[in-house]
């Protein structure tokens, strides 16, 4: 090798390196650069509130933020990797059904961050899981639920039997037998988390045996509760503007909390693999019932008065929503 | 059993058949008058959804529901202009074709919806058809017009395909277009013809979906509707009336499947419950279809000349 080839490598070496630390020397300045790839579109209630939150960051200019949506399963390894390659300092995402292949692109990645939705634990060093623990307005909704029915029927239609919907249903259902015993439940699950006239239909069904209350984990439901003159109780969303007349009331998932302190320990180089679960809850803001709005004088005071102070009693740690992940089952005969 | 019964005398039941049938009656009307010419297409999941797009958004940006209605048509015709110039025209795999346009068509709508709305949290609504209650007749009088069209379709394209030349046209391509030709029939011509026509049909189909059963647009909803008619068509044996009884049968099995699932004393996983359609039609078929004859030239390319 002559000389003039061995320092033209060099040179390149000390200016590929120069350029890798760059970032590092910029780092403080500049913004965060975040990623997130969701696996359904943003529309989805669930995938929404997390868009949601990034986007409030990206406004405020703490961030730079990319999102894809609407990943296949089969290609959510290759878009994960991408954004790592493209310099992404924080990767958000859902790992449900990919959980093996996310927690092998972080192990591959040790200098990126992941805060990922997931129903399984957080992996060391850089893998942090997040999930929609917001059982506690939902318990709050059930206890508005079982105030409104007439019928003592409350009708529940799923997309999936997962943890994320099966906790929250078990958690109404928890709230509306504390105040009304007598209530009874029907349970659907329409096998797809976009078939809103599958989810109107499975509703129709509900209501032609006497549900008279909705539990609207999917879109299609208030609908057909406001086809029929029935009431129906929001999940994760609120979306009472839409129909003023047939939703209570809501339990609010806000990502915020959640997203806020994943950057500001990124940004401090703290991110360590942890479970943001608690940043869900009531106590975090990460969850709220829904101000109810409309049918705030519709509701019986009475109703509204013991929801106030089973609020307060879960805030101060009095009382405690039970988690059960379990399928829920229909009670009503 | 008292249960089922209580559940078959209800008249609620009997319309929730009729409204999950509507899409798929005009849908299996679209695959069939495609096969009864000699093509499969296996586009109509595809086509459905951009016709379920296209029409929902026409009627978003003010257009009436009925041109909603010409769009989806329109829309779908498009597509199966494109079929037909691949498996007609260029004589290429049904099957690829096919499925290439169910992609090109599903990808290509949700751009268009993604580019229509950028920042929406919650998709865009419209006013959907309104229930005909001034039909004095029960049940019908719980439908939307659109259901009402697709009933009115199957004894009319049964009277085109077995009273007029051009039905007698499209089965003979279907069946032999060696003999069509030598009578003076242009193949091309007809199977063209024949895929535009089914093809719009499926595109009515997809915005019975947004603009009937529901009034914004979903990605995915279409939800493998589509693929059903596919399999209506050869449970049909080709026939129109046939088809109609497949839609309702099918439909009959998932608005019941609804109603057990929701039974407190169900005693099976839910999951049994959502595959009770597909299972009993899977039964009917082997049943019903088996000696069905199926059109002679069905996934056969006609090239001129060839023997």
């Amino acid at each position: 090798m002559n000389k003039r080839r061995q320092l033209l490598i060099h040179t390149t070496a000390i200016a590929a390196l120069a350029t890798l630390a760059m970032p590092g020397l910029t780092f403080a300045q500049a913004k965060l650069k975040v990623a997130a790839i969701y696996t359904v579109p943003f529309e989805q209630q669930w995938v929404s509130r997390i868009h949601k939150a990034l986007k409030a960051a990206e406004a405020r200019g703490d961030i730079e933020y990319k999102a894809t949506e609407n990943v296949a399963n089969a290609d959510y390894e290759r878009v994960m990797r991408e954004y790592v390659a493209g310099g992404n300092q924080l990767i958000v995402g859902e790992a449900f059904a990919v959980e093996a292949a996310a927690r092998k692109v972080a192990k591959d990645s040790p200098k990126v961050s992941f805060l990922m939705g997931s129903s399984g634990k957080p992996q060391a060093p850089n893998f942090s899981v997040f999930d929609n623990y917001i059982q506690e307005p939902a318990y709050l909704s059930g206890m508005i639920a079982g105030g409104m029915t007439k019928s003592n029927k409350i009708g529940m239609v799923g997309g999936f039997p997962i943890p994320e919907v099966n906790r929250l249903m078990h958690a109404f259902m928890a709230g509306a037998k504390e105040t009304n015993p007598k209530v009874e439940f029907t349970v659907s699950f329409i096998n797809s988390w976009f078939d809103p006239p599958k989810a109107k239909e499975a509703t129709f069904a509900m209501i032609d045996k006497g549900a008279d209350v909705l539990y609207a984990e999917r879109f299609g439901v208030s609908d057909a509760a406001k086809e029929k003159g029935k009431l129906a109780i929001g999940n994760v969303i609120n979306t009472q503007d839409k129909y003023p007349d047939t939703v209570v009331a809501s339990a609010l998932w806000n990502m915020e909390p959640s997203i806020d302190e994943a950057l500001k320990l990124v940004k401090t180089g703290k991110f360590v693999a942890a479970d943001y679960g608690k940043f869900s809850t009531m106590k975090f803001k990460g969850s709220e019932l829904a101000p109810l709005g409309t049918f705030s004088t519709k509701v019986p005071a009475e109703i509204v008065k013991k929801v106030a102070a089973k609020e307060a009693d879960i805030l101060s740690g009095k009382f405690t929503v039970k988690v059960d992940d379990t399928t829920p089952k229909s009670t009503a005969k | 059993m008292t249960d089922i019964l209580d559940l078959l005398s209800n008249v609620s039941f009997w319309i929730a058949v009729l409204r999950i049938a509507t899409p798929l009656i005009l849908g299996t009307l679209g695959v069939l008058l495609c096969e009864r010419a000699g093509v499969l297409n296996l586009g109509i999941e595809g086509i459905m959804v951009a016709g379920a797009f296209a029409g929902w958004l026409a009627v978003y940006a003010g257009a009436p529901l009925w041109m909603g209605v010409c769009v989806a048509a329109l829309t779908g015709a498009a597509f199966g202009l494109l079929h037909a110039w691949l498996t007609v025209g260029l004589a290429l795999s049904q099957h690829v074709s096919g499925l290439g346009i169910t992609m090109l068509a599903t990808a290509l709508s949700y751009y268009g919806y993604r580019v229509s709305f950028p920042k929406v949290s919650t998709p865009p609504t419209i006013t959907p058809f309104a229930p005909m209650d001034w039909l004095p007749i029960p049940v019908l009088d719980a439908q939307t017009s659109l259901t009402l069209l697709a009933l009115v379709l199957v004894p009319v394209i049964s009277y085109l395909l077995y009273r007029t030349p051009v039905g007698l046209a499209v089965r003979m391509v279907g069946e032999n277009p060696q003999a069509a030709e030598g009578q003076g029939v242009s193949v091309a011509w007809v199977r063209t013809g024949a895929i535009v026509a089914g093809s719009a049909l499926m595109g009515v189909a997809g915005s019975f979906l947004t603009l009937s059963a529901f009034n914004a647009f979903f990605f995915n909803m279409v939800n493998g509707r589509g693929w059903i008619c596919v399999a209506l068509v050869v449970f049909a044996a080709w026939r129109p009336g046939k088809a109609l009884l497949g839609a309702l049968l099918f439909a009959f099995f998932d608005a019941l499947q609804l109603r057990l699932q929701q039974a407190g004393d169900a005693a099976l996983p839910y999951q049994v419950y959502l595959m009770l359609p597909y299972v009993l039609s899977i039964l009917a078929l082997v049943l019903v279809a088996r000696k069905a004859a199926y059109p002679q030239a069905l996934m056969k390319p006609y090239r001129k000349g060839e023997r």
